[in-house]
């Protein structure tokens, strides 16, 4: 069995970093001319880490699967970003930042990793001020900050409810600046289909030109994936209709460990299911959470009424509503972390309290409208209220809004070291679709924060430590054995897959998939469920290879054929999902193991026995995959119970 | 609700394309356009006769996010960008603006320089050169100031946000009969004209940036401010006017200098 090496710097965890950009290799900017990387994804880490590698002069190819660079999905990130800068004057710090984010991952993630994350925050915003980032500012100048989940400090930054599609313009117009210099080209519409291995390393990928249907083939030193996270294999989530997990899946069948792949976060905050052809949920920020108050009612009897539309939720005199966070939860209330809200949700709807559909609770902000005035509720999340009434046809200044969790964002990823690279030389993985620095939670504002660290901050010094010693490589033509072979192995996939001509259409097979994920790997896991969904994944996907139906040709813009392979993968990553789960018998941040709990229903960790990252490996289509474990050492943070209260 | 839908299905840039008629029915009210579209396509998969007929084959169209932030989808939907509804893109529209019975005809955006590729999909990279030809600050990752060293006020910061709001969907053109780019692109140089990071380089943006949207087909401004009415982000048309003025300004104040540098 091998030994996963973090390769985490000596030292004190406050000079980790800086000790590691003292000391780390460089490559020449003459050299830097005759590297070649390749980058997946157009996100906050793709697009800032191939504008940082173009500035430094390295050769980019960057890939997206949507028409512009400017649609990937950190677009939609509605909430913050957190940093250290304690512009507020209310005690934050770096060792603070690093603090909450590690209890906030319920003691689950690398230290060091994080650590370095909190450090690299400051310069993010610096960064994307200068970039013109039209961030919220105070009347006298300054930035401004508003408070989220997790924290007791007021150390977000945001530009309205818009602050994920601000950061990613800001993002994209640097890497468009690097377009237009040539340091780095843009493959659009190009969906990657996998890896190429040339003796051990990551030396190139096989995409789909998804207007011509071509397979094409690219070469590079050094590649990165910054595709984002698999929280689609739920087929409900609040990721957009492309995201999906393709690269990171191949990427693991060609030997890349997968870390930690049950660890998913089901977000409180987000508009509650209406029907059965629901393509996505859309989630509302948890930023509405500072000024929004959660409550279901005390009474069985009105949560009927309401249901049955005999009653309106403005009818329900206060003492009869229950602030159920406030009440559970007085020190941290509605600002309680994401999986202990979904938590409590599900608890008091499963008890039979809950609203709508009977799966809602609300989220009322009559009494800060009371108190501040609609004018500034308006100012604050005026774009929130809005996609609310257009979706639910109801005026949430009037009515308490109405809200459930969903699928939201994975903290699991492929695994990676301090350099985050993963167990495959020479291919990365940044942002959501690494498993790094989130643990088993991750706290709101703190996904920007990530990607654009990794991209910005990290993976332009970590690069040359690899890419020093590949000065001398000569470039691959792509015609070579290996590529060839790859190419081939993606060609059969698509030809399989289209060959097969049955009767179901790919989209029912996921909305199978994801009702498995949903009832027996959402919010609670027990043995007997995971065991179940165990037996049912892979009868689906039999059922998938027999009977799926894919119109239209291989060789034109195909949909179907996109989807088909995508669908295919979740198939395969589900079962990993629910293996991983399975495995851990504790439950921590968002895993809850219903067996694993206190006698007031929270989470229960196992410290002792599973204080590891599951790095899993792939030991073929048939086979278990093989556990490695990476401990989890705390020795600049003391282990503990997460307390909210 | 039972539907007519007439929508303009077209095989690739190439070939002729035609409308084709299809019903729907069953369609709840609270569903999205897309959604409603998603269903459709089952409908058509489940029928499918003939596997090579495009028309047979289910409806392309653009789409990622659905929820009205990354600028992707884009349909004309009963002669208007995105639809009957107002400050929305087409996968915020939903099925409770039309009626039982209603024939909706759904076509591409029609622009020169938003060459179409299939059915109702088409090619905005020239949103992208345009971003390219200036839309951004010159400054390279590390090595800036503290953020809180710029100051800028409310007022403006709250103007530049207004126009950074922009999802560059491309409704602005597809509403205008001279398919005008000027609101998108009005909407970059005023954010940035805005802020004190974006001062530095104006004169020269908004010449390379006005050069590029000429250049790439798009047409002059129509002064009806049908892209206003129709932007899903509200983006106002005085940024038009502001980039009118930066354009005039740059244009008098250091004529030999910034041509010099733009190469205008």
């Amino acid at each position: 069995m091998t030994t996963l090496n973090s390769k985490v710097p000596e030292g004190p965890i406050e000079q980790k970093w800086s000790n590691y950009k003292s000391h780390g290799k460089l490559v020449n900017p003459a050299n830097k001319r005759k590297l070649d990387i390749l980058v997946v994804g157009t996100g906050l880490a793709g697009a800032s880490a191939a504008a940082s590698l173009g500035e430094l002069g390295y050769n980019v190819k960057i890939f997206c699967y949507q028409d512009s660079p400017r649609r990937a999905h950190s677009i939609a990130a509605q909430g913050g970003i957190n940093a250290a800068k304690n512009y507020q004057n209310d005690g934050d710090s770096v060792y603070r930042l690093f603090y909450d984010t590690v209890k906030g991952g319920d003691y689950r993630a690398r230290e060091a990793n994080v650590y370095r994350l909190a450090e690299v925050s400051n310069a993010i915003i610096d960064q994307c001020v200068a970039q013109g980032v039209p961030f919220a500012r105070e009347y006298g100048g300054l930035l401004d900050n508003r408070s989220f989940g997790g924290a007791q400090v007021s150390r977000t930054f945001f530009a309205r409810g818009q602050t994920g599609q601000q950061l990613l313009l800001g993002a994209y117009s640097a890497l468009s600046r690097q377009i237009a210099k040539g340091t780095v080209k843009l493959y659009n519409r190009r969906d990657m289909l996998d890896v190429v291995l040339v003796d051990g390393k990551a030396r190139g990928i096989i995409v789909r030109n998804l207007v011509t249907g071509e397979i094409e083939k690219y070469f590079g030193h050094a590649v990165v994936l910054c595709t984002g996270g698999y929280g689609n294999t739920y087929y409900l989530s609040t990721n957009a209709m492309g995201s999906n997990a393709t690269p990171i899946w191949k990427a693991y069948k060609k030997g890349a460990f997968f870390g930690n792949p049950c660890f998913t976060q089901i977000h409180p905050t987000c508009i509650p299911v209406h029907g059965d052809y629901q393509s996505k949920l859309t989630l509302m920020s948890e930023s509405l959470r500072n000024d929004g108050r959660i409550w279901v009612p005390k009474k069985k009897e009105d949560a009927e009424k309401l249901r049955n539309k005999q009653m309106k939720a403005n009818d329900i005199p206060e003492e009869d509503r229950d602030y159920y966070l406030e009440r559970r939860y007085p020190a941290f209330g509605n600002l309680v972390p994401r999986d202990v809200a979904s938590r409590a949700a599900k608890e008091r709807c499963d008890a039979g309290y809950g609203v709508g559909s009977g799966f809602a609770v609300y989220l009322d902000f009559a009494e800060s409208i009371k108190r501040l005035g609609r004018e500034t509720i308006e100012a604050r999340y005026g774009n929130l209220f809005q996609m609310y009434e257009k979706i639910v046809d109801e005026n949430g200044y009037e009515n308490p809004m109405m809200i459930y969790p969903a699928v939201h964002y994975v903290m699991g990823g492929l695994w990676v070291d301090y350099n985050l690279m993963t167990t495959v030389p020479g291919l990365y993985a940044l942002g959501e679709c690494n498993f790094s620095d989130h643990g088993a939670n991750r706290l709101g504002a703190s996904a920007l924060m990530q990607g654009l660290a990794d991209g910005y901050f990290v993976l332009p010094y970590t690069i040359a430590d690899y890419l020093a010693d590949e000065i001398h490589t000569k470039r691959i033509p792509t015609d070579s054995k290996e590529f060839n072979e790859t190419e081939k192995e993606v060609k059969d996939n698509i030809e399989n897959l289209k060959s097969i001509n049955g009767k179901q259409s790919v989209d029912t097979f996921h909305k199978k998939l994801g009702k498995i994920m949903w009832e027996y790997c959402g919010m609670g896991r027990n043995e007997a469920g995971l065991k179940k969904a165990l037996e049912l994944i892979p009868e689906l996907r039999k059922d998938f290879w027999k009977d799926v139906k894919i119109p239209g040709g291989t060789d034109e813009f195909n949909p179907e054929i996109e989807k088909a392979g995508r669908v295919a993968d979740f198939l395969e990553l589900g079962e990993l999902i629910v293996r991983d789960a399975l495995n851990r018998k504790e439950s921590c941040g968002g895993h809850f193991r219903e067996e694993m709990q206190t006698e007031e229903g929270e989470a229960k960790r196992d410290d002792e026995n599973f204080a590891y990252v599951a790095a899993w490996e792939f030991n073929g289509l048939n086979a278990e995959p093989v556990l490695h474990k990476e401990q989890l050492e705390f020795k600049d943070i003391k282990i503990a119970q997460r307390n909210y209260k | 609700m039972d539907l007519t839908l007439k929508i303009w299905r077209q095989k690739d840039a190439k070939s002729k394309g035609k409308f084709v008629t299809y019903q729907i029915s069953g369609i709840s009210p609270d569903c999205s356009f897309l959604e409603m579209l998603d269903q459709l396509n089952e409908k058509i998969i489940s029928e499918n006769s003939d596997p090579v007929d495009f028309a047979k084959c289910p409806v392309s169209f653009d789409h990622d996010c659905r929820e009205g932030i990354c600028g992707m989808c884009g349909l004309f939907i009963n002669g208007r960008p995105h639809g009957p509804d107002e400050a929305i893109t087409t996968c915020q529209l939903h099925m409770r603006k039309f009626k039982d019975k209603d024939t909706i005809v759904i076509e591409p955006w029609r622009s020169k320089a938003f060459p179409l590729i299939k059915d109702l999909l088409v090619d905005r990279s020239a949103f992208d050169k345009i971003i390219q030809a200036g839309g951004y600050v010159s400054v390279n990752t590390g090595g800036v100031p503290d953020a809180n060293s710029i100051l800028i006020s409310k007022h403006n910061a709250e103007l530049a946000m207004d126009a950074a709001a922009c999802i560059g969907c491309g409704a602005c053109v597809a509403a205008c009969y001279n398919a005008s780019a000027m609101l998108f692109v009005s909407a970059k140089i005023s954010q940035l004209a805005l802020l004190p990071q974006g001062k530095v380089e104006a004169k020269e943006r908004v010449q390379k940036m006005v050069k590029v949207m000429d250049k790439l087909g798009f047409g002059n401004c129509s002064n009806t401010y049908a892209c206003e009415a129709e932007c899903p982000k509200l983006v106002n048309r005085s940024n038009i006017a502001r980039m009118n003025r930066e354009f005039l300004s740059a244009k008098i104040c250091s004529e030999k200098e910034t041509q010099q540098i733009a190469g205008v």
